[in-house]
């Protein structure tokens, strides 16, 4: 077999686009590798552009990386797009607005499918960054799906949050939901050449200045106005998430953000190896499809079901 | 056009026959489907009556010839006057080849030229230019530099014949050539006459030859005309188009719609710059595409040249009627050509050519059968000519004016297909305009799901294509294609490496410069560009100071 | 027990052409059947095609050319994969194709070309036939 993780470690694409697919068809091989690439990683600075479709997040991350690479920094991209819950499959098109990152060996894009993960988020994202973190790259952009206001994973995984608004998408902070506010970082007022822009820029400024829950958070999020599509503004950006890099940093807030992370990593590893074992042991001989049966004829209640299979595991 | 009593006769008497003659044949005689669709998707009932276009206002809503809403057409005479312009699109490999062809079709009595370029040049890339690698001269003529210009027009006077040009993103750039060739020819800018097709929305929603952002792009297009106003007064300066919409799968009503979308986007901006409507709304013109559906094309048609004499009129408050009229050139429908049994496609350009006579076309572009498989030879030119030929001269469609007014079907048809577009109108001036609906991909999508539709029709067989899901037969290989030769890439390139060595450097930087300074300013580029052609600077180059200025665009894909 | 494997396409237009309505119409389709299909967009050179298909570890790669520069394009995607290493994606092509350059392209590697009017269900079952098993 191939060692993948010394050839990521060495800088080969190919070992970390094929590890990248491990991980996401949850394919065991992987875990040895992640093992040996996890003391590699925690370098990447991890950027998260959220917002609804059509807010430009494409194009903004496209920019965003070519002002990074200017700086002589090497980025990794991840682009989320959402699965099919009908057929399974998904038109991954991303890219598009990046194709001159293509050919750029300082970049490495990797598109992935929600594959039926809910948050915003393909259900591996989190070890997609590792790899790429490991890989060498110095920041890690990750592009959400854009499907609503319930996509607000990306904090957990992002170092600094950037939420995109337009003018005109029906983006006022009336229709915010509650909480969708409080994810960003960095606002951004993207399009802001459009009708209706000063409008926007000025009932988030206000938001923000009065808001409770983000005044008394010691970072007060900055307000961006960009034209993505002509490039203006991208700098002011990236300018801020410096800035935001360096509150973390200095507030020793990043530290905490990365603990924060590992514990629930950690939390969701054990989860999720533990249902995959109980799972795997429970369809291998058909108990699982027998204790079914007995549920759905109301013989035993799925209370009962639980504990009984929790406590022979736990025992064995 | 009918009063009550007549309706009311003629609704009992329709009653009375789907009870009597009808009820009886119909369980001996079923229907070959439960329900009828046009190529769009337009359902289509059994029987058309005075009843389905009872609304209808004979003065209101049809008129006359040449009069306001010009739904009978534009002229007061049409093909009894002359027949439309017969204006095959044609170019190919380099600018002495084509000079050759064009040359020939002069002597032949062609007065109109209609020029193909390259993909390189429609997106402003040099022949020498990485992506231009393979596509050198495939497509159509590729120029580089004023040089090949010159050599495109050698001994062709331009102040005798009118040139079509198909460019869009550096449209400018095109004219500007055209016009310096015209200045040493010693022909005044007021005698020069021809087309661009300028139309950089439908690059952008679907024909994929954009260079810059939706605004820049919409400047350089405003400018393009009001400089041609104010100096080029004889040249068409837009060719609003529907051709590429329908080509990428929408449907005819969606190809008009959209097209008329663009129209007021273009004819917005203008009036935004301060131009009266009335001096340039004259010399916009329009493409569309013909399909192989006659009855629905003609009465696209017909209900386009309505919607838009009223939109001018009533929303741009448009005074001379010749800024209400559509004109428009026509092409038969690319898609609609088969790979399969290609001789067939000759009866689809001969019913397309129908539809764009019956529905008044200004100019018409027949197909050649073999182009599914090919670049056109020159003996499916020559029957793709003589069938628009046959239509003019033998058919009979030409001695009447809109002979299919007053068919009960192509009226209900016309007043669907301009309820159709009026609607979505309705739909994108409520997005914010045409660039906002863009921008979000609504037209995109609208399209590429009417493709989808349609796809799934052939491959269930509910759609019937001869010789694709029926009537399907095993065929030898074809032969006779004509292909390009790759070499011209690199003769090409040679040339270019030639001009850049050899061009006066110092005169040549100072109009990059000088162009710089305009596009970076609100001042109209298009005498910088004339200066920067002169000065040899390439194609290339003049887009890369304006990629520098005005940045690349990448569209939003929707698939 | 890993998820089940799901196909991964790219499709890509070389070149300059602008025809995109098959390519977009395939993506789609594919989509349809299951696959995760990575749309590229227009104006994509071999070297942005390869380095997509390296990057997003494609089973798949698929061309469609409507402007007649698949002789200079498809021979180099595929002669491009191979440089990589990428010796067992699938390369297939469509568009606007002389049936008389065929043999020379299925020479150069690639598998399979489908001419206008091929039914969508043919392309797709070809793939799933064709695609490689990953290790």
């Amino acid at each position: 077999m191939q060692d993948y993780a010394q050839q990521v470690l060495e800088g080969s694409p190919r070992a970390a686009a094929r590890l990248i697919s491990w991980l996401e068809d949850e394919d065991e091989r992987a875990l040895d590798v992640m093992e040996r690439l996890y003391p590699h990683t925690g370098r990447a600075y991890i950027v998260g552009i959220t917002g609804s479709p059509g807010a430009g997040k494409s194009t903004l991350t496209d920019k965003l990386t070519f002002a990074l690479r200017r700086q002589g920094l090497t980025v990794g991209i991840i682009a989320v797009d959402p699965s099919s819950p009908f057929t399974g499959g998904a038109v991954l098109g991303d890219r598009v607005r990046m194709s001159r990152l293509s050919t750029d060996p300082g970049v490495f894009i990797r598109s992935m499918a929600t594959r039926g993960f809910l948050g915003g988020l393909a259900k591996a994202t989190g070890e997609v960054v590792k790899v790429l973190d490991a890989f060498g790259k110095d920041v890690i952009v990750i592009e959400t799906v854009g499907v609503g206001q319930d996509e607000v994973d990306i904090i957990r995984l992002a170092d600094t949050t950037c939420l995109v608004l337009v003018p005109g998408l029906g983006d006022t902070i009336q229709s915010m939901k509650a909480g969708v506010m409080e994810i960003a970082d960095i606002f951004v007022i993207n399009k802001a050449d459009r009708p209706g822009a000063d409008q926007l820029y000025a009932e988030v400024t206000t938001r923000v200045e009065q808001d409770a829950h983000l005044k008394e958070r010691a970072w007060t999020p900055p307000v961006v106005r960009t034209v993505a599509v002509e490039d203006q503004g991208v700098d002011r950006l990236l300018e801020a998430v410096h800035d935001h890099r360096r509150f973390l940093e200095d507030s020793g807030a990043l530290e905490d953000k990365r603990r924060r992370r590992a514990r629930e990593e950690t939390l969701q590893m054990i989860h999720g190896e533990l249902f995959r074992r109980i799972r795997d042991r429970l369809t291998a001989d058909g108990e699982l499809e027998a204790l079914v049966d007995e549920i759905a004829a109301k013989r035993r209640s799925p209370y009962r079901v639980m504990r009984e299979v929790i406590g022979r595991w736990l025992k064995e | 056009m009918f009063d009550d009593k007549a309706l009311e006769r003629i609704r009992a008497g329709k009653d009375n026959w789907e009870k009597t003659t009808l009820a009886k044949t119909l369980p001996k005689a079923p229907e070959r489907k439960p329900v009828f669709t046009s190529i769009s998707g337009t359902p289509v009932e059994r029987l058309y009556t005075p009843l389905d276009v009872q609304g209808l206002d004979y003065e209101r809503d049809l008129g006359y010839p040449g009069q306001f809403p010009f739904t009978r057409g534009v002229q007061p005479t049409m093909y009894r006057g002359r027949y439309w312009t017969m204006r095959q699109y044609a170019g190919f490999g380099n600018a002495r080849e084509s000079n050759a062809r064009y040359r020939y079709l002069l002597e032949q009595g062609q007065t109109g030229l209609s020029v193909a370029f390259d993909l390189p040049t429609q997106a402003g890339y040099d022949s020498d230019h990485p992506l231009s690698m393979g596509e050198v001269g495939k497509v159509g003529v590729a120029i580089d530099s004023l040089d090949d210009m010159k050599i495109l027009f050698d001994g062709i006077p331009l102040d005798k014949v009118t040139t079509s040009m198909t460019i869009n993103a550096p449209a400018t750039v095109l004219l500007a050539m055209y016009l310096a060739i015209a200045e040493e020819q010693g022909v005044s800018f007021d005698k020069v006459g021809g087309t661009v097709q300028n139309d950089i929305l439908k690059e952008i929603i679907c024909r994929g030859q954009y260079i810059f952002p939706p605004k820049p792009s919409m400047r350089l297009t405003v400018d393009l005309i009001d400089y041609c106003f104010k100096n080029v007064p004889k040249w068409n300066t837009i060719s609003i188009s529907g051709y590429h919409i329908r080509e990428a799968g929408s449907t005819a009503a969606q190809e008009m719609a959209f097209t008329i979308a663009d129209g007021i986007a273009y004819v917005q901006a203008c009036v935004d710059r301060g131009l009266a409507v009335d001096s340039f709304a004259p010399r916009l013109s329009f493409f569309f595409n013909a399909f192989t559906n006659v009855l629905e094309e003609v009465a696209k048609f017909r209900a386009g040249r309505r919607v838009w004499a009223r939109i001018m009129k009533e929303r741009f408050g448009a005074k001379d009627p010749r800024s209400m009229m559509m004109r428009y050139h026509v092409q038969t429908g690319g898609v609609t050509l088969t790979a399969q049994q290609p001789l067939n496609n000759i009866v689809r350009v001969a019913l397309q050519a129908y539809a764009a006579a019956l529905g008044g076309c200004q100019s018409l572009h027949t197909n050649s059968y073999d182009e599914a498989l090919c670049l056109p030879t020159q003996e499916a030119v020559t029957v793709a000519l003589r069938t628009q030929q046959i239509v003019a001269e033998e058919s009979g469609a030409t001695d009447t004016i809109d002979p299919l007014a007053g068919s009960y079907f192509v009226e209900a048809m016309t007043d669907k297909i301009e309820a159709d577009i009026e609607e979505y109108i309705k739909k994108i001036d409520a997005m914010g305009g045409t660039l906002a609906a863009i921008e979000q991909g609504y037209i995109q999508k609208e399209i590429q799901d009417s493709a989808y539709r349609f796809q799934k029709e052939i491959e269930t067989g509910e759609r019937v294509y001869v010789g694709i899901n029926k009537y399907t037969m095993e065929e030898p290989e074809p032969t006779n294609l004509l292909k390009v030769d790759m070499k011209v890439g690199e003769i090409e390139a040679a040339k270019l490496k030639k001009l850049r060595a050899e061009r006066d450097q110092a005169k040549w930087k100072a109009a990059l410069d000088k162009l710089r300074e305009v596009s970076q300013s609100d001042e109209n580029v298009m005498p910088a560009v004339i200066e920067a052609v002169k000065a040899r600077a390439t194609i290339g180059e003049i887009c890369d100071v304006w990629r520098d200025i005005f940045g690349e665009y990448r569209p939003k894909e929707f698939v | 027990m890993a998820q089940e494997r799901k196909i991964k396409i790219i499709v890509a237009k070389p070149g300059l052409d602008g025809h995109d309505r098959g390519a977009k119409l395939l993506a789609r389709i594919f989509a349809e059947a299951g696959m995760e299909v990575v749309y590229t967009g227009l104006r994509q050179t071999p070297e942005m095609i390869v380095e997509t298909a390296l990057q997003e570890d494609a089973d798949v790669v698929g061309l469609s050319s409507l402007s007649g520069v698949h002789m200079y394009f498809f021979p180099r995607v595929v002669q491009l994969l191979r440089e990589k290493g990428l010796d067992d994606v699938l390369v297939v092509g469509g568009g606007i194709i002389p049936s008389e350059d065929i043999p020379e392209l299925k020479k150069a590697g690639v598998a399979e070309i489908f001419g206008p009017g091929t039914p969508t269900a043919k392309i797709v079952e070809f793939i799933k036939q064709n695609v490689r098993r990953r290790d």
